[in-house]
């Protein structure tokens, strides 16, 4: 087969708002390859997956299959022309048996009314035998009783027992053991040894190097290269992952404070174990990590969102006794979320209501809520924040979203805490809100407030940080101070362990 | 779009008066206006004679001021992400817990405490259920109304239990510069509630909470006192409506509030623009909908409709307002 007989993205865009998520990427797939597709969060590896899939439609260029262009209108389409995507969280029903899992919507019946559940569970015996599963399920077996392994297991049996021509897996040993990630690969090896064409997506690159043919780099929506395997290096990657050329968008100059303001001790929830840290005034600490690491999940135990299981977190030398945002607020922290549709905003409601809501303690008079003090207090900050809206009335859903994070900011500069947690302050923000997030982050350093900055972006975690703590896995695995901060450094303690190493598996 | 300006939109664009009423007065405040106006041309239309006597339109007011209460304490319920079915038997047995105090101490004021604080610790159990059992609101009053009930039936041995009190009765039928008490006491609540859901501190909050109980939280509302809350001032507000009920009926009856005060009341407040995701609503509309409510009953029984088809009506306008609220949600 050549390579227009099967399929084949051509300069393929796709936009979400202000975020080019895919920028004229073009890649072939091969019959019996391997690919492995890698970028960091957000560099369009899940957009692609989409596209192929037929959930998302590109602005433009097309999907080619057996060189014929075509359009997917919905994912039966692309599951037509055989392409199928393993996503990383299995979508079984738990309720239902591992038979019904595998075969749902094609399951044999009796006088076209009742389930043939002999011949269901011969099928499903054969479906077990081929991948080896056998021993570890029985078809009558609810998947609720399944361990995470087993699920992602079924969710494979399902996508490809009848047999696939493209098959995505998308971070498929994320939740895998060593000897189970072993026995995927054995799957995988044998489905491309069948002539089907592999896309595997992954953020462990020595696991990538050892079962990829070839290796896709998606940066910022943009291929950045395309490349045998053969040869490639982890720093080689991981380097071309990051890039250089947004690397200098923002620097500033670190102070050198003794005083600390936050220290966390042994912090340990259900998500995040055992993490000490401490923030000094004026100085912003990073925090790296890839998506799943635990980041958001120790902004939420330090502003007491999270039950804490165990640990102490301290401001100003006086331990927070509850773990309640209201105490973490009073202490003096403040917490712009990631989800700011769903965490910080109420959509509905004006920008000075929203701008007001952690400050009613100022705004109120005798228990009534007084406009003409709110005004006072937030009309200046929206105008520093230059927040662009008709009025202060105007209801937040209507903005854009980088001036609905200046909202979400205006509320903590209203608050003045000592310590701001912003975790990923400028996601899907245009750039020139992101340069005016950016100088207000060093302009608050520079004001004596200790700033936690969680991000995915390498450039400005890099350009902003005086420390970077770089999480895995819901730890700490490493604490990088200038000048040796680096991104390949930071992603080399950012990759989970890997569960195995799959070149020493032979089938 | 301009850089921002720091007075509201209705400073700074004066409009001409008829879209500046219909910014204030709120559109769908307007459109209740209108089917009360509808409803009332209907009736006087059919009934002109009656309905329009000033016995009659002070009938509807009188009937209107216990479901007015409830229908209020609902919204604040409802905008908080909330519901309370187990308003009318609370209503039950407050009407027999006030009752019961009068006889045995003889003193008003005694059945009036009673009355409130039995309504409080009834709201307070569907608030503790509610909040730290983490049962569903709905499932949590459905139990909570039938306890409540047959405690009703229990203490009061199901028997009505009469109020010899000529002070206490003073409330259900006497009268303050023409107009009877009961009036006053609705328009002093809806006051109260007015003050409270839209101007105080903590009524901004409830909107928040109902909005987006999780941004609540991350702004440091403390959620869980803020449901028991809720539920408590429910359950007072219950306990009021039926002191007024006991005072107007002379008595205290197990059964008193069974007869749908609760359907009703959330009628009224889902008719007022609440949306039942919390978030939304007011007591003005709440207002509304408990007028259009009395009107509906009054003319229906004016116009002698049986009283098993009044069912069907009330029944079929609980379901038209929340299809008309969530036509208007998914709209916008």
């Amino acid at each position: 087969m050549t390579q227009s007989d099967f399929f084949r993205l051509d300069n393929v865009s796709k936009r979400f708002g202000v975020v080019q998520a895919l920028d004229k990427v073009s890649i072939a797939f091969q019959p019996g390859e391997l690919l492995a597709l890698v970028g960091e969060n957000g560099a369009g590896k899940s957009t692609m997956m989409r596209i192929l899939e037929g959930v998302f439609q590109p602005d433009s260029g097309t999907v080619h299959s057996d060189g014929a262009a075509v359009a997917f209108a919905e994912p039966r389409d692309s599951q037509k022309a055989g392409i199928r995507v393993i996503h990383q969280e299995p979508e079984i029903v738990p309720n239902l048996t591992v038979a019904e899992n595998i075969f749902v919507g094609e399951m044999p019946r009796l006088a076209g009314l009742f389930l043939d559940w002999r011949t269901l569970e011969q099928q499903t015996n054969a479906v077990l035998n081929t991948f080896g599963m056998d021993r570890d399920m029985h078809p009558r077996q609810l998947c609720s009783t399944l361990g995470p392994a087993q699920r992602q297991m079924v969710e494979i049996m399902r996508a490809v027992r009848a047999g696939g021509r493209l098959i995505a897996f998308d971070e498929p040993t994320s939740s895998l053991t060593d000897d189970e990630a072993r026995r995927l690969f054995a799957v995988i090896r044998r489905l491309r040894a069948e002539g089907a064409s592999i896309i595997y997506i992954s953020h462990r690159l020595n696991e990538i190097i050892d079962l990829a043919d070839r290796i896709v780099v998606l940066r910022d929506g943009r291929l950045v290269d395309d490349s045998p395997a053969a040869g490639a290096t982890e720093q080689g990657i991981a380097k071309l992952m990051v890039g250089r050329d947004v690397a200098d968008l923002f620097t500033r100059q670190s102070k050198d404070v003794q005083e600390i303001v936050l220290e966390v001790d042994r912090l340990t929830t259900d998500q995040v174990k055992d993490v000490s840290l401490t923030v000094r005034k004026g100085e912003v600490l990073g925090i790296a990590g890839l998506m799943g690491a635990g980041r958001s999940e120790l902004a939420k135990g330090i502003f007491g969102f999270d039950r804490r299981r165990s640990g102490r977190v301290v401001m100003n030398g006086v331990a927070i006794a509850q773990d309640s945002p209201q105490a973490a607020i009073v202490a003096g922290i403040g917490f712009a979320p990631e989800d700011r549709k769903h965490e910080a905003l109420l959509l509905f409601r004006s920008i000075l209501d929203n701008a007001s809501l952690c400050v009613t303690d100022k705004t109120g008079r005798f228990g009534f809520f007084s406009r003409r003090r709110a005004m006072d207090i937030v009309a200046p900050l929206a105008a520093k924040m230059s927040i662009k809206a008709p009025s202060l009335d105007e209801e937040v859903s209507k903005l854009s979203g980088g001036n609905q994070q200046k909202v979400v900011l205006t509320r903590w500069l209203a608050r003045q805490p000592m310590l701001l947690i912003l975790d990923e302050p400028t996601r899907g923000i245009d750039i020139g809100a992101k340069s005016e997030i950016y100088r207000l982050i060093g302009e608050l350093a520079a004001n004596g407030i200790g700033l936690i900055l969680i991000s995915s972006e390498m450039s400005e975690l890099i350009g902003l940080a005086d420390r970077i703590l770089v999480m895995a896995d819901g730890r700490v695995t490493a604490e990088l101070t200038r000048p040796n901060i680096d991104e390949a450094a930071i992603l080399h303690f950012a990759m989970p362990q890997s569960p195995s190493s799959p070149g020493d598996h032979v089938q | 779009m301009n850089t921002v300006e720091l007075r509201s939109s209705a400073a700074e664009n004066p409009r001409h008066g008829m879209s500046r009423i219909v910014e204030r007065v709120g559109v769908h405040n307007i459109s209740l206006l209108a089917a009360l106006a509808i409803l009332i041309v209907i009736f006087g239309f059919l009934r002109g004679d009656v309905f329009f006597s000033s016995r009659n339109l002070l009938n509807i007011g009188l009937g209107i001021t216990i479901l007015g209460v409830l229908a209020m304490s609902q919204t604040v319920v409802i905008v908080a992400g909330g519901l309370d079915i187990a308003v009318g038997a609370i209503v039950g047995l407050t009407t027999v817990s006030t009752a019961l105090a009068i006889q045995q101490t003889g003193s008003p004021a005694t059945g009036i405490v009673a009355g409130l604080v039995v309504g409080g610790i009834a709201g307070l159990v569907n608030g503790i259920i509610i909040t730290y059992g983490r049962v569903n609101a709905v499932i949590a009053t459905l139990g909570t109304m039938a306890i409540f009930r047959g405690i009703a039936f229990i203490i009061s041995d199901g028997q009505s239990i009469a109020i010899f009190s000529d002070t206490f009765r003073f409330i259900g039928i006497g009268r303050i510069l023409g107009l009877p008490l009961l009036i006053w006491i609705l328009i002093l609540t809806a006051i109260a509630f007015q003050l409270f859901l839209a101007r105080s501190i903590v009524g901004r909050n409830i909107y928040a909470l109902g909005g987006n109980p999780i941004v609540a939280r991350f702004s440091g509302i403390n959620i869980n006192r803020y449901r028991v809350g809720i539920y408590i001032m429910s359950g007072v507000a219950a306990g009021l409506a039926g002191i007024l009920l006991a005072a107007r009926t002379g008595s205290g009856q197990p059964v008193s509030g069974s007869q749908g005060l609760e359907l009703e009341a959330i009628t009224a407040a889902v008719l007022g623009g609440c949306a039942l995701q919390g978030g939304k609503g007011t007591i003005v509309g709440a207002l509304l909908g408990v007028a259009i409510i009395g009107v509906l009953n009054n003319g229906m029984i004016l116009t002698s409709v049986p009283t098993f088809y009044q069912l069907l009506a009330k029944g079929s306008l609980l379901i038209l307002a929340v299809v008309i609220a969530e036509y208007h949600l998914n709209r916008t």
